[in-house]
Formats: structure tokens, sequence, C-alpha cells
């Protein structure tokens, strides 16, 4: 088993026609993920290395089947295609644009409400089941199948994680960018829950940010409710406060949301913390004994 | 992205906020002729991105054209150092000189963007002019939190319930819901993530009025903002900071002398955390893009070395999309174009990172490679030690 997406997964992209959704879309499809179908207002009828265009998500279900979508549109468009994939009920939507306007994922995530719809993202390297199932940027030849989950608020800092614990021999059941933005879909504990649940999984590794309270929040919930090791690391203990660190999420603010008070409330939940980020494989190898 | 006070309460009062009247100035002499036609008593402030303005000696009540002349005089063109500036204070471009208001109480509103809930958060307190961070510590209890449906707006129940709170009554229910819903439109309409009125005066006619505002707007959203972007004060940010924007990098600058260049934010943050664990200290945060280009190598190359503190650069790239032959490539052509001087460490890792480190060892440069960020954070730091030693 695996988490949110396998070999079963159908999937979608909206912005297909654009440079970036070509090219990922391609990568992924290269991978062995089912890319079937592209969405892109205007351009239906035609389509991308045998891979059908359609002018709405709703007709591109209809006619494929597709089950998860992939959104890869400029941030002034990203809100709009979430809703709409949302309508049309597809399951899974991972946003990968950067840039998306914050209140405008304030009317998403209101809008998420009651639907049946799980969204990852924005701002995210997506999420990757290795062999099975590839659906974003992330570099697919890193990853390695196996039992570690990957939770991560970071793209490229989630590629160095993976590297070393595929060097030292333990491959991943899912890893899952859940992004660097302040409002996002699924966040820690959604995807805590799944990897708890999942057969495959071992052991999670937890890369978080300064900025936010969503690491505090997870460490509450791991310390009542996880039942395998968790090995953490949290990125920024050197960001200086009222800097904005890259991610929109990303900035120490009225004191809050330091590095140093997300490291001890994931250590006194029973969480392993790497030191460095040099260290994300070698704790999960010790965690694992 | 942040605006002046005086900035703030002009783009207020398109809402229809009541802010008091009041005119801007750079100069002694336009402050005495703002004072003049204003009249006195009235009030002079100084106007950098930061609070703390008062106690740090940056506001003045003046009774006549003289005092608010000189007072602007000391003021103009030198730092003022508050406690959010650091030591090195923000230097005052302009003060805004405004109408002293008969203040019968001072309380406190804003309205902010509660990312964890994915909504807009109303708070108010009965005590206005103070930190509102300091209130929160103190006496969490006195602080009043309403988080506002973005599909229903800020509900007539919510409004009677805060305004129960902070101890009003009758008429004065009616006039605060509608300063709320202003304010509330503003947040909404302009884009903010925080909106925060410190203090709202109270009067003795019983209308309110905003005494202090700031604002911070979603840089995301500047794009359809063109408005507010027309607010925006470069004198207040880092030329630095400003450069890399206008490229598209995200960069910010620290006191320290290894210059970093990774791609990702999250990596960029590691690597500096990776450097200080090894005992040195990075200049800056710089954050190329996850899927950095060879242009966009080059120019945060130029970026980096602009920096008179840089003793040493240290480039961490994951290339997970973006090809390590081609980084390199880049690397090798800026480096050469721009001449560094500086031990340069680079560490490659992710697709063709074979072909990308042939490529550096084979160059004329002086490259130092790394296999792992912790061995290009210990190298970067022996050779800026080594560097200092000598010098």
């Amino acid at each position: 088993m695996s988490i949110l997406v396998n070999s079963e997964t159908r999937v979608l992209t909206q912005g297909i026609t654009g440079a970036t959704g070509q090219f990922h879309t391609r990568t992924c499809k290269e991978y062995g993920t089912q890319m079937v179908a592209g969405v892109t207002p205007g351009k239906g009828g035609t389509s991308f290395e045998d891979i059908p265009i359609f002018d709405s998500v709703e007709e591109a279900v209809r006619e494929t089947g597709a089950n998860a979508s992939v959104i890869y549109v400029p941030p002034p468009f990203a809100a709009d295609a979430i809703m709409e994939s949302a309508d049309a009920g597809v399951p899974l939507v991972i946003c990968i644009t950067e840039g998306v306007p914050v209140q405008d994922m304030m009317r998403v995530k209101r809008y998420l409400k009651d639907r049946g719809t799980v969204l990852v993202g924005p701002n995210c390297p997506g999420v990757i089941t290795p062999g099975e199932c590839k659906i974003g940027i992330m570099p697919g030849h890193i990853h390695k199948r196996g039992g570690i989950g990957v939770i991560s608020r970071s793209g490229t800092l989630t590629y160095e994680a993976v590297d070393q614990l595929t060097r030292l021999g333990m491959g991943q059941s899912t890893c899952v960018g859940i992004g660097g933005d302040p409002i996002r879909g699924l966040n820690f504990i959604d995807v805590l829950e799944r990897f708890n649940d999942d057969d495959e999984t071992e052991a999670v590794v937890l890369i978080g940010e300064i900025g936010g309270s969503a690491e505090q929040d997870a460490a509450d919930w791991i310390r009542a409710h996880m039942r395998k090791p968790v090995v953490g690391f949290i990125v920024g203990q050197t960001a200086p406060p009222g800097k904005r660190m890259g991610h929109a999420g990303a900035i120490i603010s009225g004191g809050k949301g330091t590095a140093a008070e997300k490291v001890e409330a994931l250590r006194a939940a029973g969480v392993r913390m790497a030191p460095t980020p040099a260290d994300i494989g070698q704790t999960m190898k010790e965690a694992l004994g | 992205m942040n605006i002046h006070e005086y900035q703030a309460k002009q783009w207020l009062a398109r809402f229809g906020v009541a802010v008091p009247g009041g005119r801007v100035a750079a100069t002694a002499g336009e402050t005495r002729a703002a004072a003049e036609e204003i009249g006195f008593p009235c009030v002079v402030k100084a106007q950098i991105h930061a609070g703390g303005r008062g106690k740090a000696g940056g506001v003045k009540v003046v009774q006549t054209a003289d005092e608010a002349g000189a007072f602007a005089e000391g003021l103009l063109g030198k730092p003022l150092v508050t406690h959010q500036t650091g030591p090195e204070g923000r230097v005052v471009r302009h003060v805004w000189v405004e109408e002293a208001s008969r203040i019968a109480r001072e309380l406190y509103c804003s309205i902010v963007m509660d990312a964890a809930a994915g909504q807009p958060a109303v708070i108010a307190c009965r005590e206005g002019g103070m930190e509102i961070e300091e209130v929160a510590k103190e006496t969490p209890d006195e602080i009043i939190i309403e988080l506002v449906d973005p599909l229903v707006g800020v509900a007539r129940f919510q409004i009677r319930r805060v305004a129960g709170r902070l101890g009003l009554s009758g008429k004065e229910v009616g006039a605060f819901g509608a300063l709320l819903k202003d304010l509330y439109r503003a947040f909404l309409e302009s884009d903010c993530m925080q909106l925060e009125v410190n203090p709202l005066a109270q009067l003795d006619d019983g209308r309110f009025l905003v005494l202090d505002a700031k604002m911070n707007f979603d840089g995301n959203a500047l794009f359809r903002q063109k408005e507010v972007l027309e607010l925006r004060d470069v004198n207040e940010e880092d030329p630095k900071e400003v450069t890399a924007s206008d490229l598209g990098i995200s960069y910010v600058a620290l006191d320290g002398n290894i210059g970093c260049m990774v791609n990702g934010a999250g990596l960029a943050m590691g690597t500096m955390d990776i450097i200080q664990q090894y005992g040195g200290m990075p200049a800056n945060f710089l954050d190329v893009g996850g899927g950095a280009s060879k242009e966009m190598v080059g120019q945060a190359f130029r970026l980096l070395l602009s920096d008179d503190k840089v003793r040493g650069v240290l480039v961490n790239i994951f290339g997970g999309i973006m090809r390590c032959d081609v980084i390199a490539a880049g690397i090798i052509d800026a480096a050469r174009e721009i001449g560094v001087n500086v031990p340069l460490v680079v560490r490659l890792q992710g697709t063709n990172v074979e072909q990308g480190r042939e490529l550096l060892s084979n160059s004329d440069l002086s490259i130092i490679a790394a296999d792992t960020i912790a061995d290009a954070a210990q190298k970067i730091v022996e050779a800026v030690q080594a560097e200092e030693g000598r010098a």
C-alpha cells in the first residue's frame, strides 16, 4: 500500500499547454504515471504527446475517468482551477503553482469544505509513490520504494532528505510535499493520519519550517495518536525574525513560529530530531535501530 | 509589503474610515507650512516602516510652527531607532503632520489573516496604544478574537459581541460596526495580510477615529493591486533585496560573511543553518528557484558578490529538474565573467551530477568541490577562516 497515489491513479494536467505543464507531464509520463488527460480552456480537441486535451475538467473526467488533477496554471488562475476540479468531483487535486494570492486560497479552502476533494499545495513539489506514480516536479530517480513516509513543507530540502534515505538503503512508501504557503490543503496531521493507517509505512520523516504553528499541532497529534517512529527536522534555525525566507509561510512574527519552539514541541512528543539537514537519513537509520 | 502610516490613513479614508486630517512633509519648511495650515496644537510624526516611534522620540505634539519646524529638522535625514528597527535604525525621510484629536479613550482593533484557520480574524482589545503581543502575554483574556467566514463577512452578532466586550453600548455599537465593516472591506479589497489600527480613538463626541494604522499586503497579490504597489517605498528596503525581487530571486541580507546560493527556500534555510553549525555566518538567504537556470545562476552570483562583506561563496544546488551540467556551466560562465576572488565551494547533487562535477574540475577556476551539504559547509567555513587568518 501507499497513500494518496498509486498505479491506479489516472492524472489530468490543468495547464497542459504551458511550458511547465508540458515538461512535467512528459517527465511524469516517462516515470510511468498514467497521464490520461489535459485541460486548457479553448484548446479542447487537440492533444499533447497522445494525451487528449479538453476545454473543461468536467469533460476530461467524463471522457477519461481521471481521478487526480495536477495544476500548473499561472497564479491568477490557480484558485479557479482548483475549484473547477473540486466541482467536477476529482478526489485529489495537487497544485504546484507558486505565488497564489493568500485570499484566493482562503476562498478555495472555504469552497472545498464539505466537498470530497483533497487538496495538496499550492506551492508544493507534489506527491510520489516510488515505482508507481509520480505527480509533480520532484526528480523521480532519487526515490526508491520502501517503508518510509515523507511529509515536508519544502521542495528541494525534501529531495535532500529522500536522497539521504535512498543512499542509506531506506526506500519510501509515499512522499508528500504539502507546500510552503500559509494557507494550504493537506497539513501535517492529515498526512500523518494516512501514514499511521498505511500498512507499508513503517516510519515517517517530517520536515517543517519556521512560521505558523502547523508543526506544534502535529506534535500534539503525534503524542496522542502516532504508532510509528517519527524523525523530524525544522529548517530556519538561524533565520532572523520579521524576514520572510522565500516561502510566504516562512516568517517568524511576533516571536512566534521559531525553529526552537517547534523542535522543542516535536521532541517533547517523542520525535527524534535531526540536528542538521545533513543528518536526516542517519537519524532515521538510528530510529529504526 | 508594508506602507507608511500616512499612506495607510489615506488608503483607509478611501473606504470611508475616519482618520485625522493631515499633510506629509519632507523638509522642515514644509512641516512649518503644514502645521500653520492645520492649526495648533497639532502632531508631528516620523514616518518609517517600524512601530515604537512614539517611545523612540519620533512623535510630538507641537504648539507653534517654530516648534514643528525644529522637531522635523531634528528627525529628517537621520536614523530613528525604535525597538523594531534594530540598532542601526531607519532614516526618516518624511514626517506626517496631523490635527490633534480630543480623545476620550483608546482601543485596539485589527484584522489579520489567520493562516491556520484559513480565514480572517478580527482582533480587538480595550487596551489601545499598547503592543498587542505584550497584552497577549500579560492578560490574554482581554483579547477578543472573532473568526470571519469569508462567505458572510463580519456578521452583526459578531459586531455586537465584540462591541459588548469592548464596553460599548447604545449608538456606539452601530458606529463601531460601521467602522469594522469599512475596515473589513479595505482588508479584502486590498489583499491585506494585516490591517492594524492601534490606537483606535473614541472621541469626546463618541465618534471613532484611526489614530495610527499599519497595513501589510500579500506580495502574491500585488499583480492585481497596482495602486497598492505604487505606495511601495524602496528606501525602506535593502537595495540588494530590491534588485533581487526585480530579478525574481528571493534574497534576504544577513549579517555574516559567507554568501550562499541555493535552489529552493527550504534548502536555502538549511544551508544557512548548517553553515552556523560549523561556526560560520551566512551573509544572506538566496533562493534561485527550484528549477534554477543558467541565467539565474549568473544573476544570483552578481548579486552575492555585490555585498562587500562576502569573504567566501557557497553554492548548494540540488539539481532535480535542472541538470547539474547546465548549472555547472552557468557557474563557470558567471565566475569567469565577474571574476570571483574569494573562495568558492560548490556542491552539486542530482541529475547529471558526474558531468557537472567534471566540468567544474576541468575548468581553470579554483573551485572547491563538495560532496554533501555538510562537507560543503565545513569546507567554506574553513576556507573563509583561513583567508581571514592570512589577512
